[in-house]
């Protein structure tokens, strides 16, 4: 019984956290569900009783009952009481899902090269304010993810990826939200909630992953037609193997940004100077 | 208006001026009851044409990966579909039956500006067409809520987003004429002896309907402006490049569009607390208390909008206070729930159609005012925005609160209109088909959600058992869409063939039933003094004591009394 009881609870509930914003969104889901499926048996069941209890019968006459102040007023405070306790539970809530943690002693080392923090007081950071930070840009129809390291003073030359964002585990990750061209919203179900990415403003979330894992997303907001194949993965691997990958990721960009100035070279000198367009 | 002092009910002459015959008369009629019945026709239109889309949309979405329709074609699908149905069917037919059936139930013989009426009418036509003209050139797909700079000229290039623009522009108007000419009509042209007090709960929905529309709709025209001017004019308002702001346009839709909202329930609201003493045969329960419900939860209303943007990067304390404000508008939408509910409590239930459909609004619109307060939890907003959830949420909210009355309505009012009676077992089987329909279709959707499926989105992949979900979802829609055609059937045939209705078949409450039925066009040749919230009562007894009163003596009523004034 008590088995059926939580498969169905299950049911009605999201996705379990990876992340603990995650796993708190869920348990404030959960007790609101409790509160919530009491009221709404209690409400079907009344009405269901009053028309069944009293239908029309030979004999029978409808009370002529204009109202009960008492009544009226009890039900109208004990609407509220709930929706208060409802309230305090939230902000009990509230500072885990918006606070991040410190990263774990198994997480990557933040040094200061790679530590940014924004001069926010929207953007929440770890209380010793070291997080891997990482700005995503949405654009029609393609995720990307700027990483830490740039080389040139306008921020330019740092690692990113595209689709596939690779996190270390045990570390707080910090995103920085934006957009190039219309609005989109960056959502992974287990890693929190979903945040817009709003041309011309910043949004912020965290995650912490504790085990290596794959956890699928994907644009939570109307986008154009490529919108429903706008999709995000986020892979939590070792803080080793994450340091491997971020250099590889470097190296192949830089690698690429050569190959492309030889042949940018190439074709200038082929088609004469000032005639190239764009690539 | 009223200066008719009426000692008793009576009928003088009828029909004064002729009724004008043929099409023309219906262009150029200025009646409240032609516009209504146009108003009701035109609009059941585009429910039927929208709701072909939604079937569309289920059919496509009925298998993962599916084929059926383009990514282009499916976006045009949801944007023509979720805007029909708020622009061109809830709100106006609800204009529909309050032009019908408002001066009715307060006694007046037209509403106050009757040309005005008529240039409401047309100019929601108007903006129908135009909207509907695009499907020969290219359809908007920028959705409901059009946000910017995915409307803009440089990601919606085609003339369907003008289209959109004209439609919110022409229906704007439209409603804003209809509103005033509601509120005045309330406010001067009342029956004798009908205070504000002994208002029907219908009129006071209408009241507060036309007020939030009279608050609303030029913030919305001011931004469908900006964005038109953006579009063509070379302005940026919501060009972040440019100085401008797309968040500018979340707050000027959303204030607007969260009052919408309201102001398409509260006419529903009204119905069912008109609709649920009839068959009780009791009093509504707590008049006062669901009379200022509906002004407070039309007040709250405005305060709320932010909660349609909590994924939106907007400062905390405004996430804070709109999630108690929101929490707040549901304590007078739960008052009013048990209202419903106290006033089944201990009458004699007569399970007719409309009050079919009246239970059945009770049951499902309380899944969409619960699952409203998860909404309203800002941290568990963030899970649950933009995803199936939502769908079914404000599909609880719209079916159970505005298509459930709008169809109860239909079956209480069609024999106030045509002067026959709808068929019950169609009528029963309708209800059955629709109430089932939604449950089936809207309750998987919760599920759909919490599973992680975004809306708005024209392919899925099976991951867990979404494609079964989705496929109860769709099956569901089409038993939705049965019911809705039981319905049409039953009024097709009804029209011709139904049992003849009589001025009052269901001994109901309000002024509406004191005259025949179709109302002549002056609707009353004496309009009644008005003396409780519940004048037909009042009417019907003082006909049942004066008449037995002749018939069999002074057997139940003081001798005296029968005398007066016959």
């Amino acid at each position: 019984m008590g088995h059926l009881l939580h498969n169905t609870l299950a049911f009605f509930t999201p996705a379990k956290g990876a992340s603990p914003n995650a796993k708190d969104i869920d348990t404030l889901y959960e007790i609101t569900l409790v509160i919530a499926l009491i009221i709404f048996f209690a409400v079907e069941i009344a009405l269901g009783y009053a028309l069944i209890k009293f239908r029309k019968r030979k004999g029978a006459v409808a009370a002529q009952i204009h109202g009960n102040t008492r009544l009226e007023v009890s039900w109208t405070a004990a609407a509220a009481v709930i929706l208060l306790g409802l309230a305090i539970l939230t902000f009990a809530k509230l500072s885990s899902i918006q606070n991040p943690p410190n990263s774990g002693p198994g997480g990557t080392v933040l040094g200061e090269q790679n530590n940014l923090i924004y001069a926010s007081n929207e953007r929440k950071l770890p209380p010793n304010g070291k997080a891997l930070e990482i700005t995503v840009i949405g654009r029609q129809y393609i995720w990307q993810f700027v990483y830490p390291g740039a080389t040139e003073p306008d921020g330019l030359g740092a690692p990113y990826s595209y689709e596939e964002m690779v996190v270390p585990t045990h570390t707080t990750v910090s995103l920085n939200i934006v957009s190039s061209d219309v609005v989109h919203s960056w959502w992974v179900p287990e890693l929190g909630g979903k945040f817009q990415a709003v041309p011309g403003y910043h949004n912020y979330t965290w995650f912490k992953v504790e085990k290596p894992g794959v956890f699928r997303g994907q644009c939570a907001f109307l986008c154009g037609r490529g919108h429903a194949r706008m999709i995000a993965t986020v892979k939590a691997v070792e803080p080793a193997e994450f340091e491997a990958w971020l250099a590889n990721q470097k190296k192949e960009i830089s690698e690429a940004n050569a190959a492309a100035q030889v042949a940018r070279a190439k074709l200038k000198a082929q088609s004469g100077a000032g005639a190239v367009g764009n690539p | 208006m009223a200066t008719y002092a009426a000692k008793s009910p009576q009928i003088s002459t009828h029909r004064v001026e002729h009724e004008a015959k043929g099409w023309t008369s219906w262009i150029t009629t200025t009646d409240h009851k032609r516009i209504g019945i146009m108003y009701m026709v035109t609009t059941f239109v585009f429910f039927c044409l929208g709701g072909t889309e939604a079937l569309m949309i289920r059919l496509q979405l009925g298998a993962p990966n599916n084929t059926l329709v383009t990514p282009e074609v499916y976006n045009q699908l949801f944007t023509m579909h979720g805007t029909t149905m708020i622009f061109l069917f809830v709100v106006p037919m609800m204009a529909g039956l309050g032009n019908y059936f408002l001066p009715l139930m307060i006694g007046a013989r037209d509403m106050a500006f009757p040309r005005l009426n008529a240039l409401s009418y047309w100019l929601l036509l108007a903006g129908g067409i135009v909207f509907y003209a695009s499907l020969f050139w290219h359809p908007p797909e920028a959705g409901w809520t059009s946000y910017p700079p995915l409307s803009e000229a440089l990601y919606s290039p085609s003339g369907g987003q003008d289209a959109w623009i004209y439609l919110i522009h022409l229906t704007g108007i439209s409603s804003l004429l209809g509103a005033i000419n509601f509120y005045a009509t309330i406010a001067n042209m009342r029956a004798r002896g009908m205070s504000w007090g002994r208002l029907p709960l219908f009129v006071w929905a209408i009241l507060t309907y036309s007020v939030l529309l009279i608050f609303a709709l030029p913030v919305i025209a001011a931004a469908v402006t900006m964005l038109l001017t953006d579009r063509h004019f070379g302005t940026h308002f919501f060009d972040p490049t440019e100085g401008g702001s797309p968040l500018l346009w979340q707050n000027l839709f959303w204030f607007f569009g969260h009052p919408e909202v309201y102001i398409m329930v509260l006419p529903g609201f009204g119905i069912v607390s008109e609709i649920l003493p009839v068959f009780a045969r009791k009093p509504i329960f707590g008049y006062k208390a669901i009379a200022a419900s509906t002004v407070a939860i039309a007040f709250l209303g405005f305060l709320t909008w932010a909660h349609h943007m909590f994924t939106a990067p907007i400062p905390e304390a405004i996430l804070v206070f709109v999630m108690l404000s929101s929490f707040l508008i549901a304590v007078p939408t739960g008052v009013k729930m048990l209202n419903w509910i106290a006033t089944l409590w201990q009458g004699t239930i007569e399970f007719t159609t409309p009050l079919l459909f009246c239970a059945g609004f009770i049951a499902l619109f309380l899944i969409g005012g619960i699952s409203g307060v998860f909404l309203a939890i800002f941290p568990v907003d963030w899970q649950l925005n933009e995803t199936y959830f939502v769908v079914a949420h404000i599909h609880f909210v719209l079916m159970g609160g505005a298509v459930l009355p709008i169809f109860a309505a239909i079956y209480y009012w069609f024999p106030k209109m045509t002067g026959r009676m709808l068929s019950e077992g169609l009528g029963k089987l309708s209800f059955y088909l629709i109430f089932f329909g939604i449950l089936i279709t809207f309750l998987i959707q919760h599920v759909i959600g919490l599973d992680g499926m975004p809306r708005r989105v024209y392919e899925y992949d099976n991951v867990g058992h979404l494609a079964l979900y989705n496929l109860i979802s769709t099956v569901g829609s089409f038993i939705l869409a049965a019911g809705v055609l039981v319905t049409i059937v039953n009024v097709a045939r009804s029209l011709k063939t139904g049992v003849i209705a009589g001025p009052d078949p269901w001994k109901a409450n309000t002024l509406e039933w004191f005259t025949s039925s179709p109302p002549p066009v002056n609707n009353f040749d004496v309009v009644p003094l008005v003396r409780s919230a519940e004048p037909m009562k009042d009417i019907r007894h003082e006909i049942q004591r004066r008449s037995s009163g002749a018939g069999s003596g002074a057997a139940t009523v003081p001798a005296g009394a029968t005398q007066v004034g016959v």
